[in-house]
């Protein structure tokens, strides 16, 4: 019967104008500024520094400089000035840090490559795509004290990623206090033998021929007993 | 005696019925004799610039609305509370824009055209009876008036094209007057057994002839009988076509097309064309209320305490909301199909309905059994025609199959 079709498309498009007032399932739209979207946890669009603590952003940034990510950054977006002192880190070693850090966001282009190579967990991609500003040059290029965010926000926005991350700095970490320990305990072993502690404690390889009729294979054993640093998982 | 005392009066003299001939009155009943017809038509054009400038103002916002619930999504919400003052924002930009005019245009056409659309557009509402007793004009041939008037809109859209000196405004406007001359056939043809089974061709007479009911429930609006409805269908399909409708907006299919014979217009001139699109739908849908949906009769005797007025005003709504709702549902024809759709549907089916509305006519005090067979006749005139036109034309088009996907 002619016209079928068409009461058919009528009533397709009569559902919806009636479901969008009481059916979520016909209303998708979200009035974004009031709500905001929920993003997926792997969404990233520009990289932010990544600090211990909240309160100390910049005595506690994770980043110390080395300048591989400004190296490797495709666009070159990344601009890096080292300190010309040593400041302590979060763990109270004194490691140089960045004297300037600068991403310039109109010139990234979010290819996470920054974030791959940072041997330090320093860099992470953010979440923050209302970059908007008034000046194009300045106000899209963001300094060190823009950069950087706390742990607890990583936390936030990417948590299966920060859960790992924590999970293997802090493997890391005890074992460099173990091998401190051991290395402590070493020296402290070793003034009695005839061979140097240094010698014993640079030498970890029991694969090394022992200098004869030396006690050196019995200190440096526990040494390579201490575990090697947990694999990095594979990135995603 | 106390009884029919108190019965309540005709409802032609309920207060709130009488309420815009008191305002008229009160308005100018302190002028002198002479002055009076004058001031009194001077508001009734107010009264119309007025109502109508609003509706167009609030059917875009409307149809936006509906067109944005329809697509899941809210439209627009922004501006005033429920985006109410979005009309008025549009205007705003729609003023403020720069007009811009083709060096090689003809000048006084191109400014003509927006302007003679829209005065054509409004001079149709004239002759509209909104109300019992509210007719701006009452003239003996208005239904002709109207239609002449509606006819004179063409020309302006050929102006358009024609004074922008622009090859594909010039086609798109010849393409537009192709397919409103089809439309006008079947929009005459599907009016005339109106007239003759009324009786009248003036718009006050037609209102007036579908008053009262049969066996006191049932309107005798023109739609609710067998000739009536396809006359009615008919006549909506063409008002759609003639008012440049989705999904007849072949004119100005943005989509497809730059803008038509709108190519060359912007700013203010182009907000015109676009108040003479909603003014023409208005006046056509008004039109089809008055021929067919019983003017501004009510539906039911109880309901007559509303005023005949408000009655004019929800059927007028109801119909421009189909128009919104066929807009949001249906894909645009392509131009032959749309020509097809004309000169091989419409206009055999409103040739037969003539004759149907004839034999109405004729055997219109027939009662008892021939009433009960003057009604199969009638109905049977109207669905043989529609099936047998329908089966001749969709064969060969069966229903589509899917070779790759699946529907």
């Amino acid at each position: 019967m002619l016209g079928k079709g068409l009461l058919q498309g009528l009533a397709v498009t009569a559902k919806n104008l009636v479901g969008s007032y009481h059916d979520p399932a016909r209303y998708v739209t979200q009035e974004y500024p009031e709500v905001q979207p929920k993003l997926p946890e792997a969404y990233r669009n520009f990289p932010f520094l990544v600090s211990e603590t909240a309160d100390d952003p910049m005595g506690t940034l994770r980043c110390v400089a080395c300048q591989i990510c400004e190296k490797e950054c495709p666009p070159q977006c990344i601009y890096i000035e080292k300190s010309k002192d040593k400041k302590p880190d979060a763990t109270g070693k004194a490691q140089i840090y960045p004297a300037v850090f600068a991403i310039d966001t109109a010139v990234c282009m979010s290819c996470q490559i920054c974030v791959e190579v940072c041997p330090f967990d320093a860099i992470k991609m953010d979440q923050e795509f209302a970059i908007a500003a008034t000046d194009r040059f300045g106000g899209l290029l963001l300094n060190r004290e823009q950069l950087a965010k706390p742990n607890a926000y990583y936390h936030q926005i990417h948590p299966t990623e920060a859960a790992e991350v924590d999970e293997r700095l802090a493997a890391e970490r005890r074992a460099a206090e173990e091998k401190a320990r051991l290395a402590a305990a070493a020296k402290a072993a070793a003034p009695k033998p005839a061979v140097p502690a240094a010698a014993a404690a640079a030498a970890p390889g029991a694969a090394r021929p022992a200098p004869a009729g030396s006690t050196a294979p019995a200190a440096s054993a526990p040494v390579d007993s201490v575990p090697p640093p947990a694999p990095r998982p594979p990135s995603p | 005696m106390i009884l029919a005392a108190a019965a309540p009066a005709s409802p032609a003299d309920a207060w709130l019925e009488r309420a815009p001939l008191l305002l008229r009155d009160a308005l100018t009943g302190w002028l002198p004799d002479a002055l009076r017809p004058w001031v009194a038509a001077l508001l009734s054009i107010a009264t119309i610039l007025g109502v109508f400038g609003l509706l167009f103002a609030y059917m875009t916002l409307a149809e936006r609305k509906i067109l944005g619930r329809i697509q899941n999504r809210p439209g627009p919400n922004r501006t005033g509370p429920f985006g109410l003052l979005q009309p008025f924002a549009d205007a705003i930009k729609a003023l403020t824009k720069e007009d811009i005019v083709p060096r090689a245009a003809d000048q006084v056409l191109h400014f003509l055209a927006p302007v003679v659309l829209v005065a054509l557009s409004l001079i149709g509402l004239a002759v509209i009876p909104f109300g019992r007793n509210l007719v701006a004009v009452e003239l003996e041939a208005s239904v002709l008036y109207f239609f002449a008037a509606g006819a004179a809109t063409e020309l302006s859209i050929f102006m358009a094209g024609w004074a922008s000196r622009n090859k594909y405004s010039l086609l798109a406007a010849m393409r537009a007057l192709a397919q409103l001359i089809s439309y006008e056939v079947p929009l005459l043809l599907s009016m005339v057994p109106v007239v003759v089974v009324a009786g009248s061709l003036s718009t006050t007479g037609i209102v007036a002839a579908q008053g009262g009911w049969a066996a006191g429930v049932w309107p005798h609006w023109h739609a609710l009988t067998p000739w009536g409805f396809s006359a009615f269908g008919v006549f909506m399909v063409a008002a759609l076509a003639e008012s440049n409708r989705s999904p007849f907006d072949l004119p100005e299919a943005e989509s497809e097309l730059i803008a038509g014979h709108l190519t060359e217009y912007s700013g203010f001139k182009y907000a015109l064309f676009f108040m003479a699109e909603y003014l023409g739908m208005a006046a056509l849908s008004a039109m089809g209320v008055t021929l067919f949906l019983g003017g501004w009769q009510a539906p039911l005797a109880v309901l007559e305490f509303i005023p005949s007025y408000v009655w004019f005003g929800m059927k007028l709504l109801l119909l421009l909301l189909g128009f919104i709702w066929i807009r949001a549902t249906f894909p645009r024809l392509r131009i032959d199909q749309l020509t097809r759709l004309s000169w091989k549907f419409l206009v055999p089916l409103a040739l037969v309905n003539l004759v149907n509305g004839g034999l109405w006519a004729v055997t219109s005090d027939w009662t008892g059994a021939a009433g009960v067979a003057r009604w199969v006749v009638s109905a049977l005139l109207v669905v043989v025609p529609f099936v047998v036109l329908g089966r001749s034309l969709t064969a060969g088009y069966g229903p589509r199959t899917y070779r790759y996907a699946s529907p």
